[in-house]
């Protein structure tokens, strides 16, 4: 982080969480989510399944927006919104009508997009309500409003540099749900939370599927130390949203220390250079001349239509935190990891189904599998592990044929390969040896090839470490290292009280000792 | 001209599903007419090729002919078709150099169900440009004369059509009314055209000027004729959120002659502001004459008022405008229309050019007073406000008609003015609709019924009624209609 040598240093200790001169961020986020599980789009009956499809082949006059054409509501919409307003604690309007927002862009088919405003004569859907982002913090909401998507565009490189645009319709016309947040978000951290919270919430409700590609977008607002505001767009990832965010923070307080300002604007996040770049600078905020859409009628939200909604609502992560808690007795904090994604909250149902230990499984869940994933950046549904492969590599660790060590070797290969876990112990000639009785064996043998170990591993613990390698080394490593040492130790106490009260020839040691038994001497 | 030309539509269609006549050769003598008139007139922008009108005229015959097979209430008919409703791979332009190569890809509603009657599209009729003017001489294809008098307007914006009925160029025609569009032109050219309720008729497929305030109407010589059209026109459309079902108030049924004859009981209020100062006398006079004939009908004519009604106007200006501003966005020439070459030009550049060039002057005037109209701490004081006004007027329209069944007053102020006139005076050529434009404002019906000429050239009445009402001004329309028995015919030059 840059350091600020600017004015206000010594503010600034006092906020932030106590780093050096840390101006205060204020962030604000507008997520657009695609209510996917509609089959068509807002305002006409085209697919919403567009993607991989040729280029303006889910189109029809209306999303067009040919001449003489009017939308008309798919109200599935409407009982979407009614569920995300509910699952937020947001207040539902009585009546909501459509807006129209104009501006000329060649990704909007009528240069202007029906969507919802909460002035000039608009009623946005819901206002209010907030997330939890963990760390005890709330991120209020600020109003939810449906709208359509614009359709796409396409460049060969980067903005700058291409020689032309293309645009692809399909996905105009799609329904979206905007979730505008007050801006209590204070770090690029925090936004990424914010994000991970709402969308966990919004995969439990079913409204979206967080798989494909581009269904969830977010444009940030960012102002340092109260001053202007910049808007950044085009974040599509929510690693892309801590990038975008911390560079324009160094952005910004790099032209503060230069003593210049920061200027309202928007900007375009380059996610190929991972830069923002400048899209245009206003001195005010640009007129979207909105007015009520003549063409809809406006919506009356009736109580029996949320109680309805409310009826089918499925449960929210955190209800089903609890859930986990009490009844698998697992620890709120593990539980909370889990339903941090529906995926593997789902996961995890789905492998307790195979009868695998809920703790055991929890914990290596959010402990080494989600390390594994989050280092080969992926998610769950992209790995090639299943609920079967979990259920089995518990099991296999259950029955004492893998110890967790080993455990941890498998579960890699199986994220990467997919094989069954007991398909990669054999191949791999994995088997631990596990009870003490195969080990037998194995201990005899080494205890009599190092008569001197033996001797000093009586005394000292060094030795007795010595020994314990040597197992490991005559078992390939396959031993369980805690069954081996217990192994060791008893053979060891073993020989001690036979000695104690033994015949010579049971006598290992050739140099007397003081502490010697009587018969030895 | 041809006699076939004259048969009322209610007949003609009896005679066609009859055979006694054939569409064939209703449709050769209309297109006989067409030839001999259009250059004078101007009345279309676009026709549908003969080969074409005459294969769909005979495949009715053949139906006719072979008793099989749907024939309709509007059998081989030919309707004339302004030119922003659209019709499905026939050239639709709105008389704007911007939309001059578009061709539609689907139909109107309103052209499927007639369709559906076995009505024939017979060509597009010319139009002030997106609709908005009152003359007709805002096209990019040229002004409509009107075929009372070559060197006036035949009002607009639906000029074409008017012009065309009243040539005999067409027997039926649909025209759009968004502040007076089928009324004024009907006025004007001496025909009748009516403004539904908003709500009645399907907008889907209409080429969109003000949504919140026009209709597609239909048009014709005469009451019955225009009632016929209209009643095939109504009916809820899932495609249109902001239509309705038509409850039975609103069609006309003709009925024995005597029972159509007689108003009495009918309670005709007239509002004073009608014949205000912006009234040409021999306009004022030609009313008075007429409903001192409804009154021997047996109506009782009462003046009243409608005290806000002049700030109609400017409210209508302000909403038309405004939505006409977002409306019209979408012509930008990147998916149709005008396209200019490009030069390399960024997106703003490009889009700029070609509505430069793709819009006449009145489209550019509304676009940017509308733009005007609704940009930021605008909007109370000017869109809203407007709308306010609307409310008021309703209220005020709903009071009078508490005491009366419908009201009535000159459809225009003034007779049909000579092409060129008006044209510099935006201002003036605004005051035409002072009329008309309440009915829009309001959403309530209101028809233009032609009443008498003087120094030559038509005058019309205009009824109001309350919604869904449509039928009962057909009732009075059709009783004074036959009561004024007027048998002029337009000369242009020859018979």
């Amino acid at each position: 982080m840059v350091k600020d040598k600017g004015k206000g240093g010594g503010k600034g200790r006092k906020e932030g969480e106590g780093k050096e001169s840390e101006p205060k961020v204020i962030i604000g986020l507008e997520v657009h989510v695609q209510l996917t599980n509609l089959k068509t789009k807002l305002f006409c009956s085209c697919s919403t399944d567009y993607r991989g499809a040729e280029p303006n082949t889910h189109v029809c006059p209306i999303c067009m927006g040919e001449p003489g054409t009017l939308p008309v509501l798919n109200e599935g919409a409407i009982e979407d919104a009614i569920m995300v307003a509910l699952a937020l604690g947001s207040n539902i309007s009585k009546r909501t009508l459509f807006s129209r927002k104009n501006y000329f862009y060649p990704d909007m088919p009528k240069n202007f997009q029906i969507s919802q405003y909460d002035g000039a004569g608009g009623i946005p859907f819901a206002t209010g309500g907030s997330v939890s982002i963990g760390v005890g913090k709330e991120v209020r909401i600020r109003r939810i409003q449906i709208e359509e998507d614009p359709g796409r565009l396409v460049y060969e490189g980067t903005i700058d540099a291409s020689p032309f645009t293309l645009v692809d319709y399909n996905r105009a016309g799609l329904p979206l749900i905007e979730i505008v947040t007050e801006p209590d978000i204070e770090s690029p951290k925090e936004a990424r939370m914010f994000l991970q919270s709402l969308r966990s919430i919004l995969e439990h409700l079913g409204v979206f599927d967080e798989s494909l590609q581009g269904a969830m977008r977010c444009d940030a607002n960012i102002s340092i130390r109260g001053g202007k505001r910049v808007e950044i767009k085009n974040i599509s990832s929510f690693k892309d949203v801590e990038r975008a965010l911390s560079f324009e923070i160094t952005r910004q307080k790099g032209l503060l220390a230069r003593g210049l300002k920061v200027g309202m604007e928007t900007r375009h996040w380059d996610d190929l250079r991972r830069i923002t770049v400048s899209l245009r600078i206003k001195e005010e905020e640009q007129d979207y001349r909105y007015f009520p859409e003549p063409d809809l009628v406006p919506i009356t939200i009736s109580e029996d239509l949320i109680a309805k909604v409310k009826a089918r609502m499925p449960i929210l992560p955190s209800e089903r935190k609890k859930i986990f808690a009490d009844k698998y007795g697992i620890p709120l904090q593990t539980a909370e990891v889990l339903v941090s994604s529906k995926a593997m909250a789902d996961f995890f149902e789905e492998c307790i189904k195979l009868k695998a230990d809920p703790l055991t499984l929890a914990n290596w869940l959010t402990g080494d599998l989600k390390a594994l994933l989050n280092e080969m950046e992926i998610e769950i549904w992209e790995s090639k592990v299943t609920p079967a492969h979990m259920a089995e590599l518990l099991s296999l660790m259950k029955e004492g044929i893998l110890s967790g060590k080993m455990a941890k070797e498998v579960l890699k290969e199986v994220v990467a390969t997919g094989k069954m876990p007991r398909k990669i112990v054999e191949e791999r000639g994995l088997r631990t040896i596990a009870s003490m009785e195969s080990l037998k064996e194995v201990v005899e043998r080494v205890f009599s090839e190092n008569p001197e170990a033996v001797r000093d591993a009586l005394r000292q613990e060094k030795a007795v470490h010595f020994l314990i390698g040597q197992v490991m080394k005559a078992t390939k490593g396959s031993a369980d290292p805690l069954i081996a040492n217990e192994a060791v130790r008893k053979k060891l106490e073993e020989i001690a009280s036979l000695s104690s009260s033994s015949s010579p020839s049971l006598s290992l040691s050739p140099s007397p000792s003081p502490s010697s038994s009587p018969s030895r001497t | 001209m041809e006699s076939l030309l004259r048969i009322p539509v209610s007949e003609l269609c009896d005679a066609i599903r009859r055979g006694s006549i054939k569409a064939e050769d209703y449709m050769a003598s209309t297109l006989d007419r067409i030839r001999r008139l259009e250059d004078k007139v101007h009345a279309f922008i676009t026709l549908v090729e003969e080969p074409i009108l005459m294969e769909r005229a005979r495949e009715i015959d053949r139906r006719v002919k072979d008793g099989r097979g749907f024939v309709g209430s509007l059998p081989g008919i030919p309707i004339a078709i302004k030119d922003l409703i659209c019709t499905k791979g026939l050239r639709t332009t709105c008389g704007s150099r911007i939309l001059e190569g578009y061709i539609p890809s689907y139909n109107a509603t309103v052209i499927e169900r007639l369709q559906g009657q076995g009505a024939i599209v017979l060509g597009k009729t010319n139009m002030d440009e997106f609709a908005m003017g009152s003359s007709t001489e805002f096209s990019y294809f040229g002004p409509t004369r009107n075929p009372w008098d070559l060197s006036r307007v035949p009002g607009g914006s639906s000029g074409g059509s008017a012009a065309a009925l009243a040539a005999y160029e067409a027997p039926l025609a649909l025209g759009s009314d968004t502040g007076g569009s089928v009324r004024c032109p009907a006025s004007f050219c001496s025909v009748v055209g009516l403004k539904p309720t908003y709500g009645l008729v399907s907008r889907f497929g209409l080429i969109a000027y003000a949504n919140s305030l026009e209709q597609i109407g239909p048009m014709a010589r005469t009451v019955e004729d225009c009632a016929l059209l209209f009643s095939l026109m109504v009916g809820r459309d899932p495609l249109d959120s902001t239509s309705v079902e038509p409850p039975e108030t609103v069609f006309f049924q003709s009925q024995r002659t005597d029972d159509a004859m007689d108003l009495k009981g009918l309670k005709v209020g007239i509002p004073k502001e009608f014949f205000g100062e912006g009234t040409q006398e021999p306009v004022a006079e030609a009313v008075q004459r007429t409903l001192e004939k409804l009154e021997s009908l047996g109506a009782q004519c009462q003046e009243t008022t409608i005290p806000s009604i002049h700030y109609a106007l400017p409210a209508y200006y302000i909403i038309a405008m405004s939505e006409a501003s977002s409306n019209l966005a979408r012509y930008d020439g990147l998916r149709y229309g005008l396209r200019v070459p490009d030069r390399g030009y960024g997106w703003n550049a490009i889009f700029s050019e070609n509505r430069r060039l793709g819009f006449g002057p009145e489209v550019k005037r509304r676009i940017i007073l509308g733009t005007y109209a609704l940009s930021a701490g605008y909007f109370e004081k000017y869109y809203l406000k407007a709308q306010k006004i609307r409310t008021i007027l309703r209220m005020e329209f709903q009071r009078a008609f508490k005491h009366f069944h419908i009201l009535a007053g000159p459809s225009m102020p003034i007779l049909p003015f000579k092409i060129g006139e008006k044209v510099s005076n935006p201002l003036e050529m605004y005051m035409c609709d002072v009329h008309t434009v309440p009915a829009n404002l309001t959403g309530l019906p209101a028809l233009s019924l032609p009443c008498g000429f003087r120094n030559g050239l038509p005058v019309g009445i205009q009824f109001m009624a309350p919604a869904f009402q449509e039928g009962l001004i057909f009732k009075v329309a059709f009783a004074l209609e036959k009561a004024l028995d007027l048998r002029e015919e337009p000369s242009l030059g020859f018979r």
